[in-house]
C-alpha cells in the first residue's frame, strides 16, 4: 500500500471536460442514490479509472465523496420519516467489519493471481450477486404491478415474519422501520454481507437494501432511506482507512460530490411521489442491466489468466467499451424511471389540487 | 400568495444566494490551489483528516445550497403526507 500511497501522490490533471463528466456522472448517481440508496459507484470507479486514475484511488476517491452524500440524502429522507436510524448503525456498524474482510480478500486474491484474478473475482461476484438479487427484486415488482396491488401496503414475506418471531434473550432489538423486535444475530450477517459486496462491486446497497425489505421485513421506502445512513457510516469508516494511506483525491471526490448533491435532492424529493413498488423496479433494472456489462467482461479476464482461449486486442477493447457503455445505459435509464415517475406523481397532485379547488368552488 | 408565503420565499432565495456564495468559494479555492491540496491531502497518517474535515465543510454549504436551489425552482416534494407503512 505504500508504494501505492507513493503513486496517489502524482493525482491526476483536471481540465475542463474532466470537470465536467465528473460533475454530471455524479448528478446521475446521486439521483439514483437518493432514490434507492444507492448506485452510481458502479460507474464512478470505472469512469474515474477510464480517465487514467488508478484503481485504488478511483475506489478511495469514490468513497469519500459517498458519505458526505449519503449524509445529505438520509437527512432529506428523514424530514419525510422514512430513515431509521437505529438499524442502519446497526447494520452500518457491522457492514464496516465485512468491507474490512471484503478488501481483505480482495488484497489477498490481487497478491496470488494478479490484477486478472483481481477483477474476475469482482465480475464474478457483480453476476453472481446481480442474477440472484437483481432478478428477484424485478420479478417481485412484476408480481405485484400484475396484482394490481401497487397502492396496497406492502406485505412482508414469510421469511422475514419468521425472522422477526424469533426471539433470542438479551439480542433484542425494536426497530422502528419493522414495528418489530429483532435479534441483532440477524442484522450482523446482513450488514456484514453488505459490507463485503461493496468492498468487492462498491455497491453495498444492491444487498442492503433487498436484505432489509425480505429478510428484516422493512418497507421498500425506509429500507432505501436507511440505507444511506449504512453508506455513511460505511463511508466515513473507508475514507479514513483510505485517508491514512493517502489514496483520496479530494478533488474528484469534491466535483463528484457538486453533481451528486443536486441528484440526491432530487431523487429524495422523488420517493415523495412514487408508489414504493416503484424502489424495487428502479433498483431491479439497474442490477439486470449491470449484469449483462459486468458479463462482458467475464470472458477478457478468463483470456488474461489464460483459463480461455487469448483474445484479440480488438476484441477486448470492443468488450470493454461495450461493458462500460451497458453501465452508463443502466445508470442513465434508472435516472429516466426516477426524473419520470416523479413528473407523473407531480402532475397527477396537481390534477387533484385543481379538481380540488374547482369543486370548492361549486 | 400570503405574506408569510412571499417571506417565506424571500428568505430561502437569501439563503440560496448566501450558500450558494460560499459553495462557489469553496470550489473556487479547491481547484486553484490543487497543487497544496494535492502535497498535504496525500501525505496519510494524521493528515487523513483533512479529506474527512473538507467533505463535510462541503456536505454543508453545498447540501444547503442544493436543497434551496430546488425550491427556489419550484421542485419540491409531495405535499401529501405520505404514511409509510
Amino acid at each position: 500500500m505504500h508504494d501505492l500511497a507513493q503513486a496517489a501522490a502524482n493525482f491526476i490533471n483536471l481540465d475542463a471536460i474532466t470537470i465536467i463528466y465528473l460533475f454530471l456522472v455524479g448528478f446521475v448517481g446521486g439521483l439514483v442514490s437518493g432514490f434507492i440508496g444507492s448506485g452510481g459507484a458502479f460507474v464512478l470507479t470505472p469512469g474515474m479509472m477510464s480517465l487514467g486514475v488508478p484503481g485504488l484511488v478511483a475506489v478511495a476517491s469514490n468513497m469519500c465523496h459517498k458519505f458526505p452524500k449519503a449524509l445529505v440524502g438520509a437527512i432529506k429522507r428523514a424530514k419525510y420519516g422514512q430513515v431509521d436510524v437505529k438499524l442502519g448503525i446497526a447494520l452500518g456498524i457491522s457492514a464496516e467489519a465485512g468491507v474490512l474482510y471484503g478488501a481483505h480478500i480482495q488484497e489477498s486474491i490481487k497478491k496470488t493471481f494478479g490484477d486478472a484474478g483481481s477483477n474476475l473475482y469482482v465480475s464474478i461476484s457483480f453476476v453472481v450477486v446481480l442474477a440472484v438479487v437483481g432478478i428477484f427484486v424485478l420479478r417481485d415488482a412484476w408480481k405485484t404491478y400484475k396484482s394490481g396491488t401497487i397502492n396496497e401496503d406492502e406485505k412482508i414475506t414469510k421469511l422475514a415474519r419468521w425472522v422477526q418471531s424469533i426471539n433470542i434473550p438479551g439480542t433484542m432489538v425494536y426497530f422502528k422501520s419493522l414495528n418489530a423486535r429483532v435479534s441483532i444475530l440477524f442484522t450482523i450477517p446482513l450488514g456484514f454481507a453488505t459490507g463485503m459486496l461493496a468492498a468487492t462491486i462498491a455497491v453495498g446497497g444492491f444487498v442492503g437494501v433487498p436484505s432489509m425489505i425480505y429478510v428484516l421485513g422493512a418497507p421498500s421506502l425506509m429500507a432505501s432511506a436507511t440505507e444511506l445512513v449504512i453508506a455513511f457510516v460505511m463511508g466515513l469508516g473507508g475514507s479514513f482507512k483510505y485517508a491514512l494511506h493517502g489514496m483520496v483525491d479530494i478533488r474528484l471526490a469534491m466535483i463528484i460530490l457538486g453533481g451528486s448533491l443536486f441528484g440526491i435532492q432530487l431523487g429524495a424529493m422523488g420517493t415523495t411521489y412514487v408508489k414504493p413498488f416503484m424502489i424495487k423496479v428502479v433498483m431491479g433494472v439497474i442490477m439486470v442491466i449491470v449484469l449483462f456489462s459486468r458479463g462482458l467482461m467475464v470472458p477478457v479476464y478468463l483470456s488474461q489468466l489464460g483459463l480461455i482461449q487469448t483474445l484479440s486486442d480488438g476484441t477486448v477493447k470492443m468488450l470493454k467499451a461495450t461493458s462500460f457503455g451497458i453501465m452508463i445505459f443502466a445508470l442513465a435509464l434508472g435516472a429516466f424511471i426516477v426524473l419520470r415517475a416523479m413528473w407523473q406523481g407531480r402532475q397527477a397532485e396537481r390534477l387533484e389540487h385543481k379538481e380540488s379547488l374547482a369543486h370548492a368552488k361549486a | 400568495m400570503t405574506f408569510l408565503d412571499q417571506k417565506k420565499k424571500k428568505k430561502t432565495v437569501g439563503m440560496m444566494v448566501l450558500t450558494g456564495i460560499i459553495s462557489i468559494g469553496l470550489y473556487i479555492s479547491l481547484l486553484s490551489n490543487q497543487d497544496i491540496l494535492n502535497a498535504n491531502f496525500a501525505k496519510g497518517g494524521m493528515f487523513a483528516f483533512l479529506p474527512i474535515i473538507t467533505a463535510f465543510i462541503f456536505s454543508y454549504f453545498h447540501g444547503a445550497f442544493t436543497g434551496h436551489f430546488w425550491t427556489v425552482l419550484g421542485v419540491e416534494a409531495s405535499k401529501k403526507k405520505k404514511e409509510v407503512k
